[in-house]
C-alpha cells in the first residue's frame, strides 16, 4: 500500500514536473525566436532596402527659440505641463571663474534668455536634446515585456497598447528622454515623428527649425543631407563611453554636455 | 492627475542645479523600496531555515519552521508592492506570458515563480505532509478539510514514506540555497545592471543585496521567533538566541564589509559621476544613510553583538537587546533599500543636480500602503502558525 502511494507520489511530481517546465519552456521559446523562423534571408534583404533614420544637431547653429520642443509638444500631443518632453534644449552657459550653469526653463518652450551678466560670460551655447535612437538601447534591453522595440529602419518605438507602466525603461534610459505619459499611463518618448517620417515628411522638430540647425536623414542614402552632415563635421554622440551606439548626432559638441 | 502636477511643481520649485526636465518626476517610490525589502526578508528567513535542515546546526530547530512560513507569508506579498506601481497592474501577467529574454525584471518573474513554486512550498508540504495526515484525523470543521485537502490525497505515515519526504524536503532545500540566493542576487542585478545610473551600477550590488537580505530576515526571524514565544508564554531557548544572534553577527560583518568596499572603492576610483555622489552621501541622504543604515542599522547592533561574544551579561539583558537589535537591523536595512532605489533616483543623470521626493500619505504608492503591504504578511503568517503550527508538529525530520 504505501509502496503503491509512493509511486503515484512520484508520477505526480513527475507530471506536474513536465507541466511547469513546458509552459516555460514555450514561454521562453517565443523571445528566443524559436517557435518560428520569422528571420528569413528575405526579410533581411528587405531590412537592407528600408532607410535607416538618424538626426543631426548642429550645436553652432541653434539659437535657444524653442521652437522645436514646442512644435513636438503640439505635433505628438505631449501633456504641457512642464515635466514632459520629447525634446528640450539646454542652454550652458561657462563663466569666467569655470564654473557651469545649466539651465532649460520649460524645456526652452518660449525661447532662452540668458540669465548670466555678459561680463560673467567666459562662453554660451545652446544643446537640442531628444530621444538619441540608440543601436544599443539600454531601454530596449530593460523592457520587461517587449513593448519597446526598434524598428526596422532604427526608431525607438513604445507599443503604448503593451506597456505595463513599469517605468524601469525610464530608469535605463541615460539621457532622459523618457517619461511617464501622465494621460495614456505608458511610457512615451520622441519616435522621430514616425508616423510623419513614414509619410515621406520631416519631423516636426526639423521642419520648424529656422535655422537648420537639425538635420534629419538616412543614414544608408550616402546622398541624403545627413550623411553629408557627417562626412563634413567632426560630430560626436552623447555619453558614448555607455557604448549605446546613439544615431544622433552633434556637431561642435563641448566637454560640459551630459 | 491635477494633484500630482502640484506636487511636481513644488517638486520643480526645489531642484538644485541642472536636472533633465523628465527628471523631476520621480518614477520609483515607496513601493519599489519595499519590493527588495520583502524579497529580502524571504531570502534571509529561508536561509536561516537552511542552516538548521542542510548544515545541521541543531541548536536552530526551534526556528525552523518558523522561518519557513515566515519566509513563504513575506513570499506571497512580495509581488504586491511591484504590481501596485504598476502603471497598467492589469497588464502584468504578460512579463509571464512574452517575457524580454534581455530584461533582468522579466526573468526576475520566473525565478520568483521557481522559488515560490518549487522551492518553498514543496519544502514546506514535505516537512507538514505527514502532520497534515495526523491533524486530519484529529481535527474539526475548516481546519479538518485544509488538511485533508492539502494531502493531495496521500495519507500513508509508515516510517518509509516518512524517510522519503524527509529525504525530498532535504534535496529541494540544498536546492533552495541557491535560490534563495539567486531570488536575491537577481533583485539586486535589476539595479546594478542599469549602466545609466552611476549610484546603482556596481558589480557588488546583487551580492550586496544578497548579504543584506540575509541580515534583515535573520533579525526578522529572531524578532518572530521572541515574540511568538511571548505571545505563546513559552519560555525562549537561551542557545537558540544566542546563536541566530551569533549568524547575524557574523552576516553584518560580510554585509558591512562589503558595503564598505563599495563606498571606498567609489572614493578611491573617483570616477565623473564621485563630485554629485559625494554631495548626495553628505547631504541629501545624510540621514538615511550615515545616521538610520550604517549608524542605528549596523554600528550599533555589530557593537553590541561583539560585545557578546566576550562578555555575556543575564538573559533578561540579552533578551532586551536582541529585541532592541533585531528591530533596528529591520530598520537599518528598510533604509539600505531607501537609499539605494530613493538615492539613486535624487540626482540626475546629467550628473548636475538635484531633484526631491517626498512621501504621500494616500494612494498606491503612499506610506499607509506601504504599511498594508508590511502589516499583511505578518497577518498571513499568524494565520499560517494558527493552521500549521511548528510546535505542534509530531514529525520532524532527521
Amino acid at each position: 500500500m504505501g509502496t503503491n502511494r509512493i509511486t503515484s507520489r512520484r508520477k505526480f511530481f513527475k507530471a506536474s514536473a513536465a507541466l511547469i517546465g513546458g509552459t516555460l519552456a514555450v514561454s521562453f521559446m517565443k523571445p528566443l525566436g524559436l517557435m518560428a523562423q520569422t528571420d528569413s534571408d528575405d526579410n533581411t534583404k528587405e531590412k537592407d532596402k528600408l532607410p535607416l533614420w538618424g538626426m543631426g544637431v548642429d550645436i553652432e547653429k541653434c539659437i535657444g527659440c524653442g521652437k522645436c520642443a514646442e512644435a513636438c509638444k503640439i505635433e505628438n500631443n505631449v501633456p504641457k505641463e512642464p515635466f514632459y518632453f520629447r525634446t528640450w534644449i539646454e542652454q550652458y552657459t561657462v563663466k569666467n571663474d569655470g564654473e557651469v550653469k545649466i539651465e532649460s526653463p520649460n524645456g526652452g518652450i518660449g525661447g532662452l534668455s540668458q540669465s548670466v551678466p555678459n561680463e560673467d560670460i567666459f562662453k554660451s551655447f545652446m544643446v537640442p536634446k531628444l530621444c538619441n535612437h540608440c543601436t544599443n538601447a539600454p531601454c530596449v534591453q530593460a523592457c520587461p515585456v517587449g513593448a519597446t522595440y526598434i524598428s526596422p529602419e532604427g526608431v525607438v518605438l513604445v507599443d503604448d497598447t503593451y506597456c505595463i507602466g513599469c517605468s524601469y525603461c525610464i530608469q535605463a534610459c541615460p539621457y532622459g528622454a523618457r517619461f511617464m505619459n501622465p494621460v495614456t499611463k505608458v511610457a512615451d518618448k520622441c519616435t522621430f515623428c514616425y508616423h510623419r517620417i513614414s509619410e515621406g515628411l520631416q519631423p516636426a522638430c526639423v521642419e520648424v527649425c529656422p535655422t537648420d540647425a537639425r538635420v534629419f536623414g538616412d543614414l544608408h542614402d550616402k546622398k541624403s543631407d545627413l550623411v553629408k552632415f557627417l562626412q563634413e563635421n567632426p560630430t560626436e554622440i552623447l555619453k558614448p563611453h555607455l557604448n549605446t551606439k546613439s544615431r544622433v548626432f552633434y556637431n561642435g559638441l563641448s566637454s560640459e554636455v551630459r | 492627475m491635477e494633484e500630482h502636477f502640484q506636487h511636481l511643481y513644488q517638486a520643480l520649485s526645489q531642484v538644485d542645479g541642472y536636472i533633465y526636465p523628465n527628471e523631476i518626476d520621480l518614477h520609483w517610490g515607496l513601493m519599489i523600496v519595499l519590493y527588495p525589502y520583502i524579497t529580502g526578508l524571504v531570502a534571509g528567513a529561508f536561509i536561516l531555515a537552511s542552516l538548521e535542515r542542510v548544515f545541521h546546526v541543531k541548536v536552530l530547530k526551534p526556528t525552523y519552521g518558523l522561518a519557513l512560513l515566515t519566509a513563504l507569508a513575506f513570499l506571497l506579498v512580495a509581488t504586491m508592492p511591484l504590481v501596485s506601481h504598476l502603471q497598467h497592474p492589469f497588464r502584468s501577467y504578460e512579463i509571464f506570458m512574452t517575457p524580454n529574454s534581455t530584461s533582468a525584471m522579466a526573468i526576475f518573474g520566473f525565478v520568483y515563480l521557481w522559488y515560490l513554486m518549487a522551492v518553498l512550498l514543496l519544502e514546506i508540504w514535505f516537512d507538514y505532509r505527514r502532520d497534515f495526515v495526523i491533524w486530519s484525523k484529529t481535527s474539526k470543521g475548516f481546519k479538518k478539510i485544509f488538511y485533508k485537502v492539502i494531502t493531495l490525497g496521500i495519507n500513508d505515515i509508515d516510517e518509509k514514506s516518512a524517510k522519503l519526504d524527509d529525504r525530498l524536503g532535504y534535496f529541494i532545500t540544498v536546492i533552495g540555497i541557491p535560490s534563495a540566493f539567486l531570488l536575491h542576487g537577481y533583485v539586486g542585478f535589476i539595479f546594478g545592471s542599469i549602466k545609466a545610473n552611476p549610484w546603482w551600477s556596481t558589480v557588488l550590488m546583487p551580492i550586496i543585496f544578497l548579504f543584506s537580505a540575509m541580515v534583515s530576515g535573520v533579525a526578522l526571524v529572531m524578532l518572530i521567533y521572541m515574540v511568538v514565544n511571548w505571545v505563546r508564554k513559552v519560555d525562549i531557548d537561551m542557545k537558540c538566541l544566542d546563536t541566530i544572534a551569533r549568524y547575524l553577527l557574523f552576516i553584518l560583518i560580510i554585509d558591512f564589509t562589503l558595503e564598505s568596499l563599495d563606498q571606498i572603492h567609489r572614493i578611491y576610483e573617483a570616477e565623473e559621476s564621485f563630485d554629485i555622489i559625494r554631495v548626495l552621501v553628505s547631504g541629501k541622504l545624510n540621514i538615511t544613510l550615515a545616521v538610520m543604515q550604517v549608524g542605528l542599522g549596523t554600528i550599533f547592533p555589530l557593537s553590541v553583538l561583539g560585545l557578546f561574544q566576550f562578555y555575556k551579561p543575564s538573559e533578561k539583558i540579552r533578551k532586551v537587546f536582541y529585541f532592541l537589535i533585531g528591530g533596528m537591523v529591520l530598520v537599518g536595512i528598510f533604509f539600505m533599500r531607501w537609499n539605494v532605489v530613493i538615492g539613486g533616483q535624487l540626482f540626475s543623470k546629467s550628473l548636475s543636480g538635484f531633484t526631491s521626493f517626498k512621501t504621500v500619505y494616500s494612494g498606491m504608492e503612499g506610506s499607509v500602503m506601504a504599511a498594508v503591504w508590511l502589516i499583511l504578511p505578518l497577518l498571513i503568517l499568524s494565520f499560517l502558525l494558527w493552521l500549521m503550527p511548528p510546535w505542534k508538529k509530531v514529525a520532524y525530520h532527521e
